[in-house]
């Protein structure tokens, strides 16, 4: 025969062990959050220690017009140039998602690592290759269209030579590996010439303008 | 019977004869011309009139099959837009009489390689690659970020559009006129999306998207009949002004 207080005190310590149950399983969720969002905040945490703040300029498209706009921005950068690009990217895809933007990609992170390489030799003008790893994540959250994808790689490319000047040539890998095209339409296999950035699409013209 | 025929043909010859040397031969000689150097045979009216008769548009609208495009919105299909606009696009030509060819006609794969073969196979004078995004505004006009080079008997498969762009850019000009002149919002660009580097012929990828913001008074779908009729009446028409002005590079 089981007392009275022998049952209270068994289903007050079930309940006790539900409770701490559920308290470590919110434990252990919010720090996972604090791990993803110390990852995702690595490059800007690594340009903090011993660097210096410096104006970068961005090239953020807009999808209405075709258009690539600067956008100055002071960030703290590190002397390292791998680590430069990948924080100037990611600057650029803090623009990419912001709440206004004008060629939304809402991804979180959108750049694995940049990398150099001599180039290949096409124009003879020396300079280097960068190899931009992105995530899949930006791939999947990418808009699929010819005009999309050709801005989201134009401005990429046109925001690394404009603070990397040495940056001549890209390629895009994505999660380290080759891929045919972005979202379904811009060629990923070429290497592109960070030239190309300045035959970006004109503005469009106004709806009834004369030609 | 055989010495009549025999004797009916020295009469014929002495009557040639005849008429040579006398009457006909004191008929002034016009002055002879100078002897005009042989003609190569694409050159001769004849074949100038082929070409002519040859005028062919490909038409090749993307994606197809397994791989269905952009997600347009509502359930609508990049894939099925771009067949639906083609198809459109071609009764309107062939109904001011420029004869069409059509990479698929049905919803089915096709690789870029098997277009770009259809294409170069029909020495098309243009080659419209049509696309559809949810992404912008009005039309987006690209033709490839290739450089232009010269022409040549051979060219490598993954740039032989080069020998061509300069054609595609004369081509694209033409249609941003037309559609500017339909009051419809165009952008252009260069951009690497296949097969269009590989297609011998003027080429332009006419990326169909929404009317909104900007100077558009009015949003429209890219699904509006009204919409995709203007687009194709514009691009008819500049297709009409490209006739009058192609020739073969």
């Amino acid at each position: 025969m089981i007392s009275r207080f022998q049952k209270y005190l068994f289903f007050a310590m079930l309940l006790a062990c539900v409770v701490m149950a559920a308290f470590l399983i919110r434990l252990r969720n919010r720090a996972q959050d604090r791990l993803q969002a110390q990852a995702a905040a690595a490059p800007a945490a690594m340009a903090s220690v011993g660097s210096s703040l410096k104006t970068v300029i961005l090239y953020v498209p807009n999808d209405l017009d075709d258009s690539l706009t600067t956008v100055e921005r002071s960030l703290p950068l590190p002397a390292d140039g791998n680590a430069q690009a990948r924080v100037v990217l990611e600057s650029l895809m803090e623009a990419y998602r912001a709440p206004a933007s004008t060629h939304p990609i809402n991804v979180a992170s959108g750049v694995n690592d940049v990398y150099f390489l001599a180039p290949q030799d096409r124009t003879g003008e020396g300079g280097q290759m960068a190899v931009v790893d992105l995530t899949g994540a930006l791939a999947a959250a990418q808009p699929s269209g010819i005009e999309p994808e050709t801005l989201t790689l134009l401005s990429m490319m046109a925001t690394l030579h404009a603070n990397l000047p040495a940056v001549t040539e890209v390629h895009f890998l994505i999660d380290g590996q080759p891929r045919e095209t972005l979202a379904g339409h811009a060629d990923l296999t070429r290497t592109y010439l960070a030239s190309e950035a300045e035959q970006r699409p004109s503005p469009a013209m106004p709806a009834g303008a004369v030609r | 019977m055989r010495w009549i025929e025999a004797a009916a043909l020295v009469v014929a010859v002495a009557m040639a004869g005849y008429a040579h040397s006398s009457s006909f031969s004191q008929i002034p000689q016009a002055p002879q011309l100078p002897q005009a150097p042989p003609i190569p045979p694409m050159s001769t009216p004849t074949a100038s009139a082929q070409i002519q008769q040859r005028f062919l548009v490909v038409v090749d609208a993307a994606h197809g099959g397994n791989d269905i495009g952009a997600r347009i919105g509502n359930g609508v299909l990049e894939k099925d837009i771009t067949l639906g606009l083609s198809a459109r696009l071609r009764s309107t030509l062939r109904a001011h009489g420029i004869e069409v060819v059509m990479t698929r006609q049905t919803d089915v794969s096709m690789p870029p390689l098997n277009r770009a073969e259809t294409a170069n196979h029909a020495q098309a004078a243009a080659c419209l690659v049509i696309h559809a995004t949810a992404t912008g505004s009005g039309v987006h006009l690209f033709t490839s970020a290739l450089g232009p080079t010269a022409t040549a008997r051979f060219l490598p498969w993954q740039t032989a559009q080069s020998a061509w762009v300069t054609q595609s850019l004369k081509l694209e000009s033409e249609i941003d006129s037309a559609l500017a002149h339909a009051e419809i919002p165009v952008s252009l660009g260069r951009a690497s999306v296949e097969p269009m580097d590989s297609m011998t012929c003027p080429e332009v990828a006419v990326e169909m998207a929404p009317l909104v913001g900007g100077h558009v008074t009015e949003v429209r779908a890219i699904t509006d009949a009204s919409y995709q009729k203007s687009v194709v009446d514009a691009i008819t028409a500049a297709l009409e002004q490209w006739r009058s002005d192609w020739k073969q590079p």
